[in-house]
C-alpha cells in the first residue's frame, strides 16, 4: 500500500485501463515464493576505474516492499541498482538476494543506456523479457508472443508491435521498457528513473501499473527525482548521497534536514 | 551471346575465375554480416583497425614458416585477438576509449609487421599479404576460405540475439546473465577470424572494403538489422562478380576492383537509399518546407 494509501485501491477505475479489457494481470503468473523474495546489502562499496561512488551501504529490501531511491545527481542512485543487479561489482561488500537467484531480478535502465538507432521491433524488444524462460536461442512459441501482444495491451502499445523503437517517443519508449518487464515477470523490479522525459498522464499510467504489481506481492525499488510521486506512491525511501543519508518510512526520511544533509555531502565528495 | 560471353564466359572457360568468384563469395557471407554489426555499433573504424592488427602475425608466420597457410593464419589470429584483448583492457582500467586504444594498438602492429616483412620478404611478398591473391587461390586458401564463412554463419545464428541484446541494452544482456563481455570477445574473434581468412582473398587492408563497404550501403535500403545482413550479403556478391568482370576484361587488379564495386554500390546507395539517401532527405526536406508553407 502507498504512503497515502496505494493509488490503485483509491480509484480502480482508472487502474483498469486495460485496451485488452483483461485487467492488470501480470502477463505470466510466477508463484510468489511464501517467504518472499528480499535482498540484503552488506557494507557495499561500489566504483569505477579507481573511484568509489556508492561507499558502505548496509540494509534491507524487504519481500513486497515499495521503495523509493532519491537522492542529489552523481548520489550513485543507479550505480547502486546497477550493483544490486550484478551489472557492477562491488568493490568490496555483499549483495545477497534471498528466496531468488540474482537474474530472477528485472531492471528497467535508464533511456539514455539504450542505443535508440539500433534497428529493431517494438515486438523483437519486448520478446527480449522472455528470455528467462525461452532461452535466447529458442524461437518464440506462440504462447509467448500472445504473452508480449497482452503486454503491449497492457502498457497501451497495442498496434505497434511492428514499429522500429527508434520511431517511439520518449514515452512510448518508455511503456515499451514496461512491456518488457511485464514479460520478466520477475519478483523484484529495479527501475532507473522510469519516467524521466515522459509526460504527466504517460507517468500516472505507469505508476498505476507499479502499484498493481506491488499490490501481488512483488518488490518494486525505484530510482526518483519526483519528491511528490514518492511521498504519495512509495511507503519507503532510500535517501542517497554516495552513502546512506537515511532510509526507512518516507516521512522520517525525506525531511527537510536530511535533504539539506544529502545535498551537502554531494557538494563535499571530490570531483 | 555477346552479353553472356562478357557476364559469364570467364568463369566458364577459367578455374581460376570460378575460384576467386568463389572465395570472394565465401568472404562476402562472413564479411558482410560482420560488418552490418560494427556499422550498428559505430565501430566501424575498428575492422579497419584489426586489419591492420593480424599484419605482425601474418609477417611473423611468414618468418617462421614462409608461404604456409596455416602457419600466416595462426599468427593473423593470435596478434589480432591479442590487440582486441589489450585494447579492452586499457579501456576499462584508463580513461582512455575504446577507440583510442584501438587506434594506439594497431599502428604499433602496423610498424611491427612491416618491420617482420622486410626482415625477409621482398616489396613483392608485402604487396600480396595488404593486396592479396585472388586470381591465384589455391585448393587450402578456397577450403580456409568457405570454412570461416560457414563457422561465421553459425556462429552468428547462435549469437545473433545476444548480440543485437549487447547493442541496444548492454546492461539488461549482463543482468539477464547473457554474458556480455564473452558475447563481445565472441564477435571480436569472428572479426579477426574473417580477416585473416580474406587476407588470401582480398589482402589485409582490401578484406575490410568487403566487411564494410557493402555492409555500409545496406543501411541506406534496410530498416531492421536482418534485412541490412541479407542486402549487405547481396551487395558483397554482386560486387565480387562485377570485380571480377572488370578484372578480365580491362586487365586491372581484382582486389581493387571488387572494393570499387562495392564502392560505388555505396555511393548509388547514399544518393538514392530510400531510408536517409541524399535525395530521399532532400524530397523529405522540400515536402516538409511545402506543409509549413
Amino acid at each position: 500500500m502507498g504512503a497515502r494509501g496505494n493509488r490503485a485501491e483509491r480509484e480502480p477505475g482508472i487502474v483498469g485501463n486495460d485496451r485488452m479489457g483483461n485487467g492488470l494481470e501480470p502477463v505470466v503468473s510466477a508463484p510468489i515464493p511464501a517467504q518472499g523474495v528480499s535482498i540484503e546489502l552488506d557494507d557495499v562499496c561500489l566504483g569505477f576505474k579507481g573511484r568509489q561512488v556508492v561507499r558502505n551501504v548496509s540494509g534491507r529490501f524487504s519481500p513486497a516492499s515499495m521503495t523509493a531511491i532519491v537522492g542529489p545527481n552523481g548520489a550513485g542512485k543507479s550505480t547502486l541498482i546497477k550493483g544490486i543487479m550484478g551489472v557492477v561489482k562491488p568493490v568490496s561488500g555483499r549483495v545477497h538476494v534471498h528466496g531468488a537467484q540474482r537474474n530472477d531480478l528485472a531492471w528497467l535502465p535508464q533511456a539514455g543506456e539504450l542505443d535508440r538507432a539500433f534497428p529493431i521491433t517494438v515486438l523483437e524488444m519486448v520478446a527480449m523479457g522472455a528470455w528467462r524462460r525461452s532461452g535466447a536461442w529458442r524461437r518464440m512459441t506462440d504462447e509467448e508472443l500472445d504473452r508480449v501482444q497482452h503486454a503491449l495491451a497492457l502498457v497501451g502499445l497495442k498496434g505497434s508491435d511492428h514499429r522500429i523503437v527508434g520511431t517511439l517517443s520518449g514515452g512510448q519508449l518508455q511503456r515499451v521498457l514496461f512491456a518488457r518487464l511485464l514479460m520478466q515477470d520477475a519478483q523484484v523490479l529495479l527501475l532507473d528513473e522510469p519516467f524521466s522525459a515522459v509526460d504527466s498522464h504517460t507517468t500516472e499510467e505507469l505508476m498505476q501499473l507499479l502499484c498493481h504489481w506491488h499490490e501481488q506481492g512483488r518488490s518494486v525499488i525505484a530510482v526518483l527525482h519526483d519528491m511528490d510521486l514518492v511521498h504519495e506512491h512509495f511507503p519507503r525511501s532510500l535517501l542517497l548521497s554516495g552513502e546512506v543519508v537515511a532510509w526507512g518510512e518516507t516521512a522520517e526520511v525525506l525531511t527537510r534536514e536530511n535533504l539539506k544533509r544529502a545535498r551537502r555531502m554531494r557538494d563535499e565528495q571530490p570531483a | 551471346m555477346m552479353i553472356h560471353d562478357w557476364l559469364i564466359g570467364p568463369f566458364l572457360e577459367f578455374g581460376f575465375m570460378r575460384r576467386a568468384l568463389a572465395g570472394a563469395w565465401a568472404l562476402a557471407f562472413g564479411a558482410a554480416p560482420l560488418g552490418v554489426f560494427l556499422v550498428l555499433r559505430r565501430m566501424s573504424l575498428m575492422g579497419d583497425a584489426m586489419s591492420h592488427a593480424i599484419l605482425p602475425g601474418v609477417a611473423a608466420g611468414y618468418l617462421l614458416a614462409g608461404l604456409s597457410l596455416p602457419a600466416m593464419m595462426i599468427g593473423g589470429v593470435v596478434t589480432g585477438l591479442v590487440v582486441a584483448f589489450l585494447a579492452g583492457l586499457v579501456a576499462r582500467l584508463t580513461p582512455l576509449r575504446e577507440d583510442a586504444s584501438f587506434a594506439a594498438f594497431y599502428l604499433i602492429s602496423l610498424g611491427l609487421g612491416v618491420l617482420l616483412v622486410s626482415l625477409r620478404g621482398s616489396n613483392v611478398d608485402l604487396l600480396h599479404v595488404l593486396f592479396g591473391t585472388v586470381l591465384g587461390l589455391n585448393d587450402d586458401a578456397l577450403l580456409l576460405v568457405t570454412a570461416c564463412a560457414s563457422l561465421t554463419l553459425v556462429a552468428l545464428a547462435l549469437v545473433y540475439r545476444l548480440l543485437v541484446a549487447e547493442c541496444l541494452d548492454p546492461g539488461f544482456l549482463r543482468a539477464t546473465g547473457g554474458g556480455g563481455s564473452l558475447v563481445h570477445m565472441v564477435f571480436l574473434a569472428l572479426v579477426v577470424v574473417n580477416l585473416v581468412a580474406g587476407f588470401q582473398v582480398l589482402g589485409t587492408l582490401m578484406v575490410v572494403g568487403m566487411m564494410m563497404l557493402p555492409a555500409a550501403a545496406a543501411r541506406f535500403w534496410a530498416l531492421s538489422a536482418a534485412g541490412q545482413i541479407s542486402l549487405a550479403c547481396f551487395i558483397g556478391v554482386l560486387a565480387s562478380w562485377a570485380g571480377l568482370l572488370v578484372s578480365y576484361h580491362l586487365n586491372v587488379p581484382a582486389s581493387p576492383a571488387i572494393i570499387l564495386g562495392a564502392g560505388l554500390t555505396y555511393l548509388i546507395s547514399v544518393v538514392a537509399g530510400p531510408h536517409g539517401g541524399l535525395l530521399h532527405t532532400l524530397r523529405h526536406n522540400r515536402q516538409s518546407a511545402a506543409r509549413l508553407w
